[in-house]
């Protein structure tokens, strides 16, 4: 049996009204994230409490990768602290990559090339800001471990279409996904894909929509959601909410986080159909097992719906978008030197710190003597990107050039190690000596005009 | 280690100047030459090139290195040398100078301090991004780092920095060749734009443009100079773990000016610096480096900084006045100048010369402090009448 062995989510925690505050509103990435750190986070979510030397390969699904070329799976991979001998593939190009993904991994685990594959979907869309395009859309990821050994949901028949068809695009340089009129997108495109891919697959395997418990259907928007799924034949209970007006339309990362979603809630032995749809759509059944019922300590989607926090302004989203020019650019600059990012990435995007053999004294960053017991090259690795640490000291910087000021940065102390390091997703107001934090994976700046990214603290919610 | 080795060996003869300010004017050579003239005229100096046998100078963003010291006074021919050290760079520049004279080599070094930070088109650091640690890499966000622990620790607030900020406004009115010259209040103080919290705009240095010069000789000769010379008691250069980074650190001090201020009171056999010491020129970039450095070179006891600020300890006219030309605060923070413009201060304060801002009660014995880096580095001068 081969399936979803481990489930995880990422929401970023900012939110865009999309009317009245306390209306619809959709998820936006925060200033410092991107496709890539919302995907770490996802994957955090999902291997908590997991092995991660025993992921195999990392398969990452994006519309929105910053570089053309330079992988994604490899960062995440990096970040994760995962084997050094791990498979990494990126795939793209179709908001269908989050379900490709999966289907890719299931068949990697059948083929016997991998125990255990990590499955990663994420997307930071932008349409033209103010189009109705953009209200759609919204930000996320979600995160799979697929294998063989306890299997919460087992992946059963798989279906797919290809389909050329000019509905919603995105061309090289161009910032914004673009789509033709919406009855055609809808007329000829996603509706009538998808109901000619769900038929299908009832037709080829004997099954029809009152054998399925739940729908986790991608959809463009609210509307063509509901119908699409009313005109298969499934009833509103059957149906995966699509957080529209909560999330958005999350792209490649939409399906996946709708699986998340499901899976949350889901109980031994149902049947689950999901739907992912871009140039052509793809279809996965699975049915659980009563390890999904056992499967904790993960905050998925409904938690970080929970965790949310209003962005003051529509111009603050422009702002973090780069959509308006500001005095300093984030862009700007040099950049990082290659050589000595490539001595840092240990320390800058794994995390590692250092504990010494002699005292056991943990320090950060990478030393060659030991600042208690002076030991010369007497240390060993430590993690400390999945630690939870205490704010030992702060500052509200607003000399720091931010999109968002003032710049909250300051001490933590995590395992007894100190990092001078960024808080982010936190108001002011809310920093406290002693409080506890956790770590995550972000931007710090763009200079070069490529992410550059190293860890930030956050208040651990 | 002889502690004692250089006390009382070497002179201050000759000290100068520039006005310090944003100097759109005014390239470094023009500051390095008015300084260094006003030393050789103080220290009766007629002819430099025989009787100036080698320079020390420090900055921290130099142009061209020791050249721009050696090419401004076309003092050729001689060692010059640059010394690097943070905010420590003027007083570790002197120290090298100190150490050269009290070796017996040389009879008469120039040391030289100055800096030319307004070029760069930033009020303030720059903010040069070379890599994703360590950031933000702002001056007035590392200072700051100690406030919350040593606030929440001793129950000190922004009142008490505001408190340090209002004297050394007052303080710079008084100093002919200070940069900001207007007194404020604490309302001034604590309602100005925040910078780096609990940092207000009030509660930083005016960074500037400036440079200062001292004309040291060997004890022996320095009669030939003046009669009121003044001694190097002591000076040392002590550098800590960076905080950031030092995982015993406690944030309630910079253990670099703990370190340096053993090294100094060792030195110069001071045990009791609060009464020993009679006036002082603290590092107060902020006017929290101000605070901590009162407890920290022992003038007050660790966390009773905020009453002798309240009750005027380190006034003008208290028992034990600090910073009496205004401080960085006022009289500005050309980085590699200020140790030695420090030291001029306390020359000055020491020959009674200090006109307005002279303290009372014939001071014979003023120290001088930087500290800068993360801060790591600390650089103190203890200066004396024989």
């Amino acid at each position: 049996m081969v399936g979803i062995c481990s489930y995880g989510a990422y929401v970023p925690m900012l939110r865009l009204p999309l009317g009245k505050p306390g209306g619809p509103e959709r998820a936006v990435a925060n200033w410092d994230e991107d496709c890539v750190t919302m995907g770490v986070g996802a994957a955090v979510d999902c291997l908590r409490g997991r092995d991660r030397a025993a992921v195999d390969a990392v398969l990452f699904a994006s519309t929105s990768y910053a570089f053309k070329e330079k992988q994604a799976a490899a960062i995440v991979a990096k970040a994760l602290d995962l084997r050094r001998d791990v498979a990494t593939t990126d795939l793209g190009d179709s908001t269908r990559a989050g379900t490709s993904a999966l289907r890719a991994a299931t068949d990697m685990v059948r083929a016997g090339s991998a125990r255990q594959v990590l499955v990663v979907a994420a997307d930071v869309r932008m349409a033209a800001p103010r189009s109705p395009l953009e209200a759609n859309l919204g930000d996320g990821a979600a995160a799979f471990l697929v294998g063989a050994d306890e299997v919460a949901a087992a992946v059963g028949p798989v279906h797919a279409i290809a389909d050329e068809i000019v509905d919603v695009w995105r061309t090289e340089g161009d910032p914004f996904v673009h789509a033709w009129e919406d009855r055609f997108v809808v007329d000829h495109g996603y509706g009538a894909v998808v109901r000619e891919l769900v038929k299908g697959l009832f037709a080829r395997h004997g099954f029809g929509p009152k054998d399925v418990a739940r729908l986790v259907l991608y959809g463009p928007d609210a509307r063509s959601h509901a119908a699409t799924a009313k005109a298969l034949g499934f009833a509103p209970e059957q149906l995966q909410e699509p957080l529209f007006g909560k999330l958005g339309n999350a792209g490649a990362a939409m399906a996946p986080l709708l699986l998340a979603a499901t899976l949350e809630r889901a109980t031994e032995g149902q049947r689950l159909l999901v739907v992912g749809y871009g140039d052509g759509a793809e279809a996965l059944v699975l049915e659980t097992t009563p390890v999904v019922e056992k499967l904790e300590g993960r905050r998925g989607v409904s938690w970080h719906l929970a965790r949310r926090a209003e962005l003051p302004s529509y111009d603050m989203y422009l702002r973090f978008r780069q959509l308006i020019a500001t005095e300093h650019d984030r862009r700007a600059g040099a950049g990082l030197s290659a050589t000595k990012h490539f001595r840092d990435r240990d320390t800058d995007i794994t995390l590692l710190a250092q504990r010494c053999r002699r005292c056991g004294q943990a320090q950060f960053p990478r030393q060659r003597v030991c600042f208690s017991c002076f030991a010369k090259d007497e240390f060993e690795p430590l993690r400390l990107s999945d630690r939870v640490g205490t704010v030992k000291s702060f500052t509200f910087d607003n000399f720091a050039g931010s999109p968002s000021p003032p710049l909250v940065a300051g001490i933590v102390d995590l395992e007894g190690a100190r990092l001078y390091v960024q808080m982010t997703d936190v108001a002011p107001k809310e920093v406290k000596l002693g409080m506890p934090v956790e770590m995550t994976f972000r931007k710090i700046h763009e200079a070069g005009g490529t992410p550059n990214y190293f860890w930030k603290s956050t208040p651990l919610r | 280690m002889n502690a004692e080795a250089i006390r009382d060996k070497v002179a201050i003869v000759g000290m100068g100047c520039c006005k310090f300010g944003e100097n759109w004017d005014k390239d470094p050579q023009d500051m390095i030459v008015e300084a260094a003239f006003e030393a050789y005229a103080d220290a009766g100096i007629d002819d430099p090139q025989q009787q100036i046998e080698a320079v020390f100078c420090g900055a921290l963003y130099p142009s061209k290195g020791s050249a721009e010291v050696a090419d401004a006074l076309k003092l050729y021919d001689r060692p010059v040398s640059m010394v690097v050290n943070y905010c420590a760079t003027g007083t570790d520049a002197f120290r090298y100078g100190v150490f050269a004279v009290a070796s017996g080599m040389y009879d008469r070094v120039l040391v030289v301090g100055f800096d030319k930070p307004k070029d760069r088109g930033v009020s303030g650091p720059s903010v040069a991004v070379t890599g994703v640690r360590g950031l933000p890499a702002t001056p007035a966000g590392w200072f700051s780092l100690c406030a919350a622990q040593y606030f929440e620790t001793y129950g000190a607030g922004r009142e008490d920095l505001a408190r340090i900020a209002v004297k050394n406004h007052h303080n710079g009115t008084l100093a002919p060749k200070s940069m900001l010259k207007r007194e404020i209040t604490v309302d001034d103080a604590l309602n100005a734009r925040i910078i780096s919290w609990p940092f207000g705009l009030y509660d930083c240095a005016a960074q500037s443009d400036g440079a200062a010069a001292a004309v040291i000789t060997r004890r022996d000769l320095a009669k030939s100079h003046r009669d009121d010379f003044v001694l190097v008691r002591a000076i040392g250069i002590a550098l800590s773990a960076n905080p950031q980074e030092d995982p015993a650190f406690d944030f309630l001090r910079w253990r670099a000016t703990e370190m340096a201020a053993r090294q100094v009171y060792a030195q110069a056999g001071i045990a009791n610096p609060r009464n020993e010491i009679h006036l002082a020129q603290v590092h107060d970039c902020f006017t929290l480096t101000e605070l901590l450095a009162y407890e920290d070179l022992g003038f007050c006891e660790k966390g009773a900084a905020k009453e002798h600020i309240k009750s005027g300890t380190f006034a003008l006219d208290g028992e034990l006045p600090v910073n009496t030309d205004g401080g960085l605060k006022t009289f500005g923070h050309p980085t590699g100048a200020t140790g030695v413009r420090m030291i001029y201060e306390n020359y000055k304060q020491l020959q009674g010369k200090a006109e307005k801002r002279q303290v009372k009660g014939k001071p014979t014995v003023a120290l001088s402090h930087n500290i800068g880096g993360a801060p790591q580095a600390c650089g103190i001068c203890i200066v004396a009448l024989p």
